[in-house]
This record gives structure tokens, sequence and C-alpha cells, in this order.
């Protein structure tokens, strides 16, 4: 009996929000009274494993194979598997990311188990789990009961602060789980090198976004300036995209890409809910948009009313005045 | 290539959202139903890989008998058959996947694709797909963003290229056909409907079937609507005469 | 932005094209400490007129629209916002080619160039059109697409920039405060404001906010799909927002109009969709905009092929997609006109709704005239939204009568057609007793009333070719020859018609004479028992309403007026009462019931009911007595509408079965005929030359031009005394005549009839204009049976204005002779009246 989770990571680094769905499955293991174990997989992996006690995890089981040495979602689900018949955990439990959702989706499907995707809360009961779970991107939160023997849940952890415990360094246990071609058909055969150059939207520190208040691709001139400025990337509503002024990848919210900046500064964005689920991440939101009344002010930080092609020009002459 | 895609129908939301009395669902009485923007633009792959490739395309939805109209959607945008898994009941993910599967063994012909949305727009539950693909012992590629196809090198198996998109760049994925794509938006940019093809859409047959429900695995309480935090934005003056105190600001945030 | 202002002179709600309009219009005429709100951002607030599709067609039947969209066209050109790209109005049926013949009676009389186009002249102008499906079109150079957002901000910008206004977006009006029946303050999500008017502005809204006064605008929102079409290449390549004509497919009740480079398609032809104001979303919940509702495609799925078939290859074009698709709220109200002036519950606070893109600026100059003035100069007399009787200014109707009326709104409507929703709602005591004579009812304020009685189809035979039967359906529909049969029994014995309809209203108190004086043009302190036909002014001079008084007391006076003018004419009266209790008024319309007794058998039959002396010496003309029938008092006035002698009985509206029934049974024996309004409205009353409100008395003619100036101005003062005396000195420019049609056969052998409207024309075929820019045109037609010929009322030109004189009118594109008969209130038959008076 355990708490199983599932450990992504990328080029020898797990991923922050790994670290934010243990700190929350520690606690949850905590409260069961259950020991707090994970599964990691991939091609020299072992040296993760330290990090992972730092986090509370007590034991680790391992699967190291060449063949994993890149992502292979149905591989890793046939290795969580064989772990779970081993182990017999009480819930196995991944990070609402892409990629966790989708081994933990492919655990459900070989083990004809439920599984419920970007959990807010759990509340273990006998039978069923009550949980709260993400809907519309955050717009709505479902609360529903979660079936079956493990518990298969992946947890909405951007929200969460990673918080180290004191733990000791944990059991390494290995697993040799017999993986077919058919497990590991499916799996990145090559990479292609982004065709932009500069900083990438995820990791940028501010987000300079227009909406349909820039009002045409040429409009986005300016933002680009302002984001060029302070090193930042341009990011964009689905209205824009829509139109064609700018590329999808650079769209932010429920069907774009989802970012958490320092700064996100929104311009002419109304703020439907489609959009903010994609930026409600950002630690600051300075919103430029001419309708005092717009929606998304009721969610900023900081607002400037008025044309932002106006505002803008103004603040890049303010900010070369400034750094001159 | 024959190709299948699975649609769902779901209301377009404005700023605002507000549910029905009974929490179950939200109040859509303002509001249009559409299939999802990723079904969206996996119906515009669907047609697409339809007409380079030669075949036919399916539109499949599990909902109620309103759904018919995001299946004449899709009919508008090209695809020739269309399939309608008629429930009145919300479908969590596991019963979903099953009458889905049930629903492509009983087709006559089998499928060489099937595309789905990377997750729904409305449960988001990021799995109907990948299920679907086991039951039918498929290899499945999810969050593509590019797809390609080439005949195997012994003229055989038709092998599909998938792209998807990560912070980093591309991932390419090579798999055989058949196969499940789960598609996300910005592959392509769908097409609106023409008025022939509304037309042409309106004359379709639908093939209905009744799916079971079976264990749900998964089952909704009620839906809530997250508190929205205080408004307590801080204005920080108006029109152009704020720039210095937006630049203020970003020197506070530690940015210029 | 400032914070809002806690007094105000005005607060206009609604920043749409009207309220916008208003502010400009009042910021002229000098207001000033004016305040405009709306819930919405500027400049769009996501009303209407946000999502309109901005064009603007010419031609019309009424006058009303006609003035409102051409001076609507001047204020959109002077703010340089109107680009003139001309409409046709295509024809799939030959019905509709008649009815384009129609209107080009009506662009004439109007004064709007208007020519007809065969479908290859289309084809030229339009060459993406398939000529094939179309039998002609209706082309307007004139007509023109607009800015209606920019038009809206310059004109709220011009006051901002006068320092007479204050605008404020985002603001919601929560409540309206009313002290003493008047306007007190607005109450809103951003705080009170004291003002002494409220005007509302707020389109589909409307409803709402009157409402929270206490008030009624009767409106109800409806849906109009439209769905916009690209991108087309050959619209792409044209220069700007618009470069082929916009089409209007009358028959399929749809419209193409060019967006850039997408074809924007309406549609009329849907089923009526109704949204009530409570209904509607609001900013944050709608997914386009409040009043951009989810296309319901099913709706419109018969105009998808209809579009196909008029413009194949554009929309037939696959790669063109429909990129936007609404179901578009606009205002629809009970009889088809906008909703201006102040409301009839509260004073100060002012309606102007229902008001479309094509009427919007020049609404807005009206209303703020009429603020100021009292007036405007186009007489929104159609439009008063006071016009409505208290059982039509709820929801009920509203929304009965507008789902009924929505497909009209391309439709062929015949001007005498009638309503099917919400009938039967008044109906007098002798309603029973004419349903079992055959009667055809007309409704009019409510009322049913007998138009003929089928009973009377035996009188046909009597009078043969005497009662000008219409061989054209068009002339006949809603109409038949029964009436002239019932108009020839009654000069030859007697009828009875049922007046109950009449609207009664009782002004009583101290000060009664002296208000009547001030209120009417006509003498007022006059003996008790008189009757007198007066003109009621406006402030200027022109015709408010005109109507009857009877002195029935000291400070007692009785006025009667039409069924459909009494709202508007009570509200005006109300309006005028002194500030104290010296004068007051009561509506007594439910009080009584009405009988019309006329004929030369007339008196034989009063006699025969009563004791009291009918005799000419003892009842002379213009007078009246209360006299017993049966026991029951009644009052007695002996006038007539119809030119015979007789009597209008008042009867308590209990008493009027009873006393209905012993007339009609004492009739019997003198050849009594029941006859219906088709007689009392059109036949008796033309023969007569009686003028009627609204078709030949508005605010643009005096009493003079209409001959109806008296020999002596009165002493008293009276409201437009000072523009009457002015009219009196300056003479008339047009003077309204009496002419009958020579000769009815058009050129295909068949009689034609005319129906009113129609241009009148010179011998050369010149439409008449006097100097006032007026045009000649048949204010009123109808069958003088007694005459042998169609009688016209027509206000012509001073060199036309001769007994004798010879001229056209065309109808159905075709001209017939008319001659001058009369060139003042003479009647062409019985010109002196011996019948009535005899």
């Amino acid at each position: 009996m355990t708490i199983l989770t599932l450990i992504e990571h990328e080029q020898g680094i797990i991923d922050p929000q790994t670290l934010s769905m243990l700190t929350a499955a520690r606690g949850l293991a905590q409260e069961q009274d259950l020991p707090l174990h994970a599964v990691l997989i991939g091609a020299n992996v072992s040296g993760l494993a330290a990090e992972l006690g730092e986090y509370g995890v007590t034991a680790v089981h391992m699967i190291e194979q060449d063949a994993l040495a890149d992502f292979a979602p149905n591989a890793w689900a046939a290795c969580v598997v064989e772990v779970m018949g081993a182990e017999k955990p009480t819930a196995v439990i991944g990070a609402g990311t892409e990629r966790s959702n989708e081994v933990m989706a492919h655990v459900g499907a070989r083990t004809d188990l439920p599984f419920a995707a970007n959990c807010l809360t759990i509340q273990p009961e006998d039978d069923a789990w009550f949980v709260k779970r993400v809907r519309w991107g955050g717009t709505l939160h479902e609360e529903a009961r979660l079936y079956g023997d493990p518990k298969l849940l992946t947890i909405a952890a951007l929200g969460i602060e990673p918080e180290p415990s004191s733990s000791g360094a944990p059991e390494i246990i290995s697993v040799t789980p017999n993986l077919s071609d058919a497990d590991l058909l499916v799996r990145v055969v090559s990479r292609i090198e982004p065709e932009r150059k500069g900083i990438s939207l995820t990791d940028a520190p501010v987000v300079v976004s227009g909406g349909r208040g820039v009002g045409s691709a040429e409009g986005f001139v300016i933002l680009e300036e302002l984001a060029g400025l302070l090193e930042g990337a341009v990011g964009c509503s689905r209205v824009v995209t829509n139109n064609g002024w700018r590329p999808h990848a650079e769209q932010i919210g429920q069907t774009g890409t989802r970012v958490a900046p320092e700064l996100y500064i929104a311009c002419g964005i109304s703020g439907a809910s489609q959009h903010m689920s994609g930026c409600s991440g950002a630690k600051h939101i300075l919103t430029i948009n001419s309708d005092s009344e717009a929606a998304i002010l009721a969610k900023s930080d900081t607002a400037v009313i008025g044309d932002l092609h106006e505002i803008i020009p103004a603040v890049i002459a303010e900010i070369r005045k400034k750094t001159a | 290539m024959d190709i299948l895609v699975c649609i769902k129908r779901v209301p377009v939301t404005g700023a605002k959202v507000t549910l029905t009395a009974d929490e179950q669902a939200i109040d859509a009485g303002y509001l249009s139903f559409a299939p999802g923007p990723h079904e969206e633009c996996a119906i515009e792959e669907a047609v697409q890989i339809a007409k380079k490739h030669g075949g036919r395309s399916t539109a499949l939805t599990l909902g109620p008998d309103t759904a018919v109209e995001q299946l004449r959607y899709a009919a508008s945008m090209g695809v020739d058959d269309l399939i309608l898994l008629e429930t009145d009941e919300e479908f969590p993910p596991m019963p979903t996947a099953r009458a889905i599967t049930a629903a492509i063994q009983a087709q006559e012909r089998p499928f060489d694709v099937l595309l789905f949305g990377n997750e729904s727009a409305d449960a988001g539950g990021y799995q109907v797909g990948i299920r679907v693909a086991h039951a039918l012992g498929m290899p499945v590629v999810t969050g593509v963003k590019k797809l390609e196809f080439a005949d195997g090198a012994d003229g055989g198996t038709t092998v599909a290229t998938a792209h998807r998109q990560t912070p980093d760049g591309w991932e390419l994925y090579e798999v055989p056909l058949p196969a499940v794509f789960t598609i996300k938006e910005g592959i392509n940019v769908p097409r609106y409907p023409s008025i022939p093809g509304k037309l042409k859409a309106k004359k379709k047959p639908i093939q209905r079937i009744t799916p079971e429900m079976g264990a749900v695995g998964l089952e909704k309480v009620r839906l809530v609507v997250p508190e929205a935090e205080a408004s307590d934005v801080n204005i920080l003056g108006h029109g152009a005469a704020a720039a210095p105190q937006v630049v203020e600001l970003l020197a506070e945030l530690g940015l210029v | 932005m400032s914070e809002l202002p806690q007094k105000a002179k005005v607060v206009v709600i609604g920043a749409g094209i009207v309220g916008n309009s208003i502010v400009y219009h009042l910021a002229k005429l000098g207001w000033e400490d004016m305040v405009l709100i709306d819930k919405g951002p500027l400049p769009n607030p996501g009303g209407s007129t946000g999502h309109a599709s901005n064009f603007l067609f010419l031609a019309t039947h009424a006058k009303e629209f006609a003035e409102l969209t051409m001076d609507s066209v001047r204020l959109y050109k002077e703010l340089g916002v109107f680009t003139e790209c001309g409409g046709i109005e295509v024809a799939r049926t030959e019905e509709r080619l008649e009815e384009f013949r129609r209107l080009m009676g009506s662009s004439k009389k109007w004064g709007i160039e208007s020519h007809y186009v065969t479908p290859a002249e289309v084809k030229e102008m339009v060459p993406f059109i398939n000529e094939e499906t179309i039998v002609g079109g209706f082309y307007t150079p004139g007509v023109g697409v607009v800015d209606s957002l920019q038009a809206g901000t310059l004109m709220r910008e011009y006051g901002e920039e006068k320092g007479v206004l204050q605008s404020f977006p985002n603001v919601e009006v929560m409540d309206i405060e009313t002290e003493d029946g008047a306007v007190k303050a607005v109450v809103t999500d951003k705080g009170t404001i004291e003002t002494e008017y409220v005007v509302i502005a707020a389109g589909v809204w409307s409803p709402r906010i009157a409402k929270m006064a206490g008030a009624t605008i009767p409106l109800t929102p409806q849906v109009h799909q439209m769905i916009s079409v690209g991108p087309i290449d050959i619209l792409s390549e044209t220069d700007g927002e618009i470069g082929y004509p916009i089409i209007r497919d009358m028959d399929t009740f749809m419209y193409e109009r060019q967006s850039g480079g997408d074809m924007e398609v309406g549609s009329y032809a849907h089923r009526a969709i109704l949204i009530h104001p409570d209904d509607i979303p609001s900013i944050e919940e709608a997914e386009m905009s409040p009043t951009e509702l989810p296309f319901t495609e099913e709706d419109f799925e018969p105009q998808f092929e209809h579009s196909l078939e008029i413009m194949p290859d554009i929309l037939g074009d696959e790669t063109a997609g429909i990129r936007h698709a609404i179901n578009g709220l606009l205002s629809l109200t009970p009889d088809g006109y906008p909703l201006l002036g102040e409301t009839v519950e509260v004073k100060k606070l002012w309606s102007a709704a229902a008001i479309w893109i094509k009427e919007g600026p020049g609404t807005g100059r009206l209303i703020a005239e009429w603020m100021t003035y009292g007036e405007s100069e186009i007489d929104a007399h159609h439009s008063d939204v006071s016009r409505f009787s208290n059982y039509a200014r709820g929801e009920y109707h509203s929304d009965q009568r507008t789902a009924e009326a929505f497909i009209k709104t391309y439709g062929i409507v015949h001007p005498r057609e009638q309503w099917e929703s919400n009938r039967n709602v008044r109906v007098s005591p002798f309603y029973h007793m004419e349903k079992e004579l055959g009667a055809v009812f007309f409704e009019t304020a409510g009322w049913e009333r007998p138009q003929w009685y089928a009973s009377n189809e035996k009188l046909l035979a009597e009078y043969g070719d005497k009662v000008m039967d219409r061989p054209n359906e068009w002339d006949s529909r809603w109409w038949s020859p029964i009436i002239n049969a019932e108009h020839l029994a009654m000069r030859e014995r007697v009828g009875m018609v049922d007046l109950t309809a009449l609207s009664i209203f009782d002004i009583k108190g101290s000060g009664a004479v002296e208000y009547m004086e001030k209120m009417a043009m006509a003498k007022m302190d006059v003996a008790i028992g008189r009757g007198v036909y007066t003109p009621i002014l406006t402030p200027k001079g022109g015709f408010k309403s005109d109507l009857t008084i009877l002195r029935l007391g000291k400070t007692h006076y009785r006025v009667i007026t039409g069924g459909a003018d009494g709202p508007r004419d009570m509200k005006w009266f109300s309006n005028h009462l002194p500030g104290d209790d010296s004068v007051y008024m009561v509506d007594m319309t439910s009080a009584y019931c009405t009988i019309g007794v006329w004929g030369p058998k007339a008196r034989d039959l009063m006699q025969s009911v009563t004791k009291a002396d009918m005799s000419n010496e003892a009842f002379p003309y213009g007078w009246t007595k209360k006299i017993r029938i049966d026991g029951v008092e009644v009052l007695a006035f002996r006038i007539s509408y119809v030119g015979e002698l007789g009597w209008e009985i008042y009867i308590p509206m209990e008493y009027g079965l009873g006393i209905g029934k012993k007339l009609w049974e004492a009739g019997q024996e003198f050849g009594v005929v029941p006859v219906g309004i088709g007689v009392y409205g059109t036949t008796g009353r033309l023969e007569k030359g009686y003028r009627l409100m609204s078709a030949e008395l508005d605010a643009d003619y005096s009493p003079v031009e209409a001959g109806l100036a008296r020999p002596k101005v009165k002493k008293a003062d009276f409201i437009g005394k000072e523009g009457y005396l002015k009219a009196r000195e300056e003479g008339p420019t047009a003077v309204l005549c009496t002419l009958t049609v020579e000769d009815h056969t058009s050129k295909s052998g068949v009689k034609r009839y005319l129906q009113g409207g129609e241009p009148i024309l010179t011998l050369d075929g010149e439409t008449i204009k006097d100097a006032k820019g007026r045009y000649s045109y048949a204010t009123s037609a109808g069958d003088g049976p007694s005459l042998g010929k169609q009688v016209l009322l027509a206000y012509l030109p001073l060199q036309y204005a001769k007994i004798g004189e010879k001229l056209y009118v065309e109808y159905m594109a075709e001209n017939y002779p008319v001659t001058v008969r009369s060139i003042d209130s003479t009647p062409v038959f019985d010109p002196s009246n011996e019948r009535m008076k005899g």
C-alpha cells in the first residue's frame, strides 16, 4: 500500500510541476499514513533519485533502459503498470501536464481503470474518492467521485509552490519490465529545433500579449518592440490567430499555450475565460485596455485605461529615456 | 485512406459562465454550440487527408439529438459520412471510449486514421482517444500539430509522421496505420463552411446508434464556478500620460 | 474619467445612433448640462446599432418614414459617413412588379428618384446576379450605406466639445425616480443623477428602463438573421466598403449587401423570434454581443437556397465561407412605427425607441425639436408613443402584433390589410347583433367595427352598376361593393352606424371654459347644448388634431374624437391642464356606446322611439339634447359625418343593447340598413369632403390650407394662434381640393380604382410640388357612389387649385384623368348641406 507518483523529467531535470505534484502527493500520503513512492523512467536517470528523496519520496522504482532514452508514453505506461502489479498502490498520481496526463491515460486504458485528470483537491473516502478537478481550462471546476482501485489521477500543479521536506535518501528499487515492440512503437524518433530564435513563450519573464483591440497584424509591431525591450516574448489571444494576424504558436489560452511569467501585459484583450486560463499563472497582470469595464480588469493587478496604440509607444519612449 | 474524426458538442462561452440550477451544466440559454476548437481542426485535417490521399471521411459524435448540428457542421466542412451515438446522458471518459470503440467495430469498413481532439473543451479528460486506441490495438500520438503520410518502404503499410510541439521545438513520431491521433488547434486553419457546403450537409444521412453507458468510473457530482478573486486592480492612469507609472512598475518588478 | 455628476438638465440613456443624435441636436438647440450614459462601452455599447447592416433604402409608402429617412441621409452626409451605392429592389413575381408600380407612386410623392429596371439592366449594374431569377427591378440611385458608429461618435463629440455634454460608458441604470408624475432622478450603479428630463434611447432595452419609472414603451425585440460570406474576389477588387448596388430580393424577403470582400445576406423570411428585454444577455454573458445572439441555422435554411438562386456565382463558390452569422436583435412595434415622444405615464420621461439606422439621425432631430418647441418639423403623429390605448401598451399586445408583423417587413402589405392577432379586444354592446347581420369587422384601437354587412348583399342587385364593383383583385382586396350599396341605401332611406369606438373624454371644473378656449381654435364659450367641430393646433399652428366638442354645462365639456386618436388627444389635453384643480379630465370612452342614425328617414325613425320633439325647429343641426328612449336617457347630437339628416346617440354602455335593438326594430318600417365604417369613414365622408386627421390634416399644413379657417379669429388666446394668424396673413401655398376621377379605364380595358396616396400629375405627366417643397398626392381616395365617380382629396398649389382644372392621377404606372371639383371645404355632394340641415 503506497502512493505511487509518476516522475516527469527532461534533459536531466525534474519537471517543476512534478515537484509541485510531489508536494501535494506527500501531504496526501501523510494524511493516509502511506509511504510515498515514485516511478522514474528513462536512460541515465539514477541521478534524479536523490532529489526525489528531498521531496519526501521514500522509494524510487527505477526503470533504466536505453530504449527509454526519449519519451515513449505507452512504454512509460507499461512501466507504471508493472510497478503497480508489484506494489499494489492505493493511488497512482502524476502532474497535470500534457505528458503525465498522456501516460496516465495509457495506464488507465491498459488497466481498464478510470482516470481523473487535473485534480485540484483530493478527499480519499472508503470506496470512491471525492475530487475537484479542472474543467473548461479552469473556467469551471467539477466535483466528482473517482472509482477504481488504485485511483489514477493527475494533480493540477501550476499553482502549488514546490516544498522540499527533510526525508533521507530513498530506497532504490530497480524494475526491469519486459517492453514489447508495440509498447515502444510510439516514441520520439527525431526532433526539430524551433524556427524562432530568442526566448520561448513559456520561459519568457515578460509576455506582451495582444487581443482584438490591436486591430491588425501591423498593430503588433509596437508589441514586438516592447517585448524586445523587456527581453520578453509576444503572445496573443485566439481572436488574433483566428484572424491570421499571428501564428498559433503564440496563442495563449485553453487551446494554446499556458504561460506563467513574472509579468503579463494584456493589450486590448477582453478577458474571455478561454484566454485567461492560459495566463492565470502570471505573477503580475498589467492590462492596457480602452474599456474600463473589460472583464480582464477583474483579473489584473494593474491597468492603464486608454488606446493601446497611444500608450505602448509612450511606454517604449519612457523606457528608452530611462535606460539611455 | 478512410478517416474517422470524433467530435464533441460544447457551448461557446462568453466572458462570464453561469450554471444551470442543478449545477450539472453550463446555462447555454444565450450560447451557441460548436465542436471544440481542437476538434474543429481535426475535422479540417480529416477533410484535407481524404482529399489528398483519397478515401472517405466520417464524423462521429456522442451526444443528444441536437449534436446533429455539429455533425452537419462537419459535413458542411466536407466530411462525407456522419455517425451519432445518441444519448441525453453525459458520458464520462471510459463509457465514451467504450461506445466509440463499439461503434467503430460495428462499421463495415475499417478506418485507417482516427482523429480526436487532444482534450475536450469542456470535460478536459485527456484520455478518450488513448482508450479507443488501446481497445482497437492501435498506436496513438497525442497533441499533434502536423501530420504527414508516406507509403512504407515495401509499398505496404502507410506510415504517418506526427509532429508534436514542445517548448523546445518539435518532437516527431512515426507510426504505421491504422493509428489514432489526437489533434491540437494550430495544425491548420479550419475553413468556414460555404453555402453549397451547408446545403449538401443538410441532405446527408446520419447513422444513429444508441450507446450503452456501463460502469462510469468517474462520476460527476456537480460543477462549480470558481470564486473570482476580488477585483482590486490598481488603475495606473489613463492614456499615454500613464507611461511613467508603467515604467515605474517595470522597475519595481526588476524588469528594466 | 470624471465622476458621474449629481445633477443634470437631461439624462439620455443609450449611446446608439439615436441617443447620440438626440444629444447632438439638443446641443445645437442650445441645451446644456446634458449627460449621456450607456451600460456598454463606447463607441459600440453592444446595442442594435453595433451590428446593423447600415444601409438606407429610401422608397416607402409612409410619409413619416420617408421624411425621417431623407433627413437622416442629409445628416449622415453632413457628417461625412454616407456612401452612395444605389439600391435595387428586385422582383421574382408579377405581384411584386405591381407593388413596384405602387412604390413608384410613393417615391414620386416624396420626391425620391427611382427607376424601373429590366433584368438585363440589373445585370449590368450587378454582374454576379442571376438575371433569370428576376422579372424586374426598382432602382433607387440615392440608396447608400453609412458608418453609424462613427456618426454616433461624431455627434456625441460635438456636444462634448461644446462643453454641454458629458458621456459615461459602463453605467447601468438601476431605477428612475419620479415625483408627482414627473421624472426626478436616474439611479445608476455609479451614482444617482437628479435631472429634469430623461430620454430613453435604449433600443431593445427601452421597455425595461421605462418600466423602472412606471411607464410603458411597447416594443418587442426580435431576431433578424444575417450571414456574411467571403472572401469573394469580385467584391475584394472594388475600392472601399461597397462598390455594387445593394440588392433586396423582395419576394424571398432577403437582401444581399456588399461589405468589403464579403457579401452580407440578411433575411426577414424566418419565423418571428421574440426575445424579451429581460431575456437579453448581459455583455459578460453574451458570446458576441447582447444583441448578436447565436445563429439558429434551421431558420435560415431556405435562405441558403434562395441566395444561391440569385447570386450563384459568388455565393455558390465553395471557397467563400460563412464567416459570421448572427441572430441580430432589432426593435419591432405593434404597428411598425417608432415610439417617440413623452411617455403617457410620466412627464418629462421621453421615449426614442424602435428606430432603425435609416431613421436614426433624423429622429434625434425630431425628438430634440419636440423637447425644445413642443413640436417638431417632421410631424411624429404616427410615431407618437402616446398613440396606444391602454390595453396595447403592455407586452402582450406587442408580442402578438410584432410576431405577426415580422414577416411583413419585406411583404406586400395592402393599405387596408387587417391584423389577425389579438382581435376582439374591445367590442360594443351591438357586437352580437352585428355578427348575426354578417358584419365583416375591421379593427381600430382594439375595437371591432363592422366595415360592411354581408346581410346587405341583397342591396347589390337593387343598385346594380351604381355600386362601382372593382374587377381588379388588388383594388377590391379588403373591400366589398356592399359598402357602396349601404351608402346608397342610407342616402335613400336610413342607416344605423355603430360608432362605439369613438374616444370620449369630459372636461369639467371652474376653469373649464378658459382651458377649452386655450386648447381649441374654434370658440368654446358657446351656448350650453352646442356641439362644435374644431381644429386643435400645434404651438406653430399646424394640426395636432381635429375633433368635436360638446358644451354640456356651464363648466362641462365633452370631447369626442376618433378611436385611434383618443389616447394621443387625451395626452395632449392632459398635458395642458392647469396645474391646480380648477380643471379636470375624465376618460368616458368606456361609459358610452354610440349609434349614428342617418338618412332621409332618420327623423321619422327617431320620432317613432321617443316623445322628445325631433323636429328641425326643436332640435336644430349642431345641437345636443337629452332624450329618452324606452325611458332610458341618452344624449342625442344632431351632426353627421356622412352628410345626412340624423343624430349620434350616446347611450350609457349597459343600456346599449336594448336601445340598439329598439332602434333596429323600429327602423324596419323605414327600411333601415345596417351601415358599416366603409361608408362612414370613406364614401360618405369623401362625398362631403370631410378631412381626416393624419390623412389630410397634419402639422405640415395650416388650417388655412386645409380649408378649415374660420371667417373670424376668436378673441381668446389659444395654442397655435400666432401661427394661425400668420398663416391667414400669408395665405395658403397649397389648398386642399376635392377632385373626381373622370375615367377609370386602364390601358388593358379593366377599370381600376384608387386606394389613396397616389401622386397627382400635370397633364404633361410631371409631379406637382408647391413652393414649400410639398408634393401633391391623393391624401384620401374613395368611391362616391352618389356621384358615380371616385373622389380624391389632394393639396394643390394655387395655380392648379381651380375648379374644373384637369390633371392626372398616377395609379400603378398609369395616368387617369381627374378634375378639380372643389377648392375649399364645400362638398361635391350636396354642396349646400340641405340634406343634413333639413
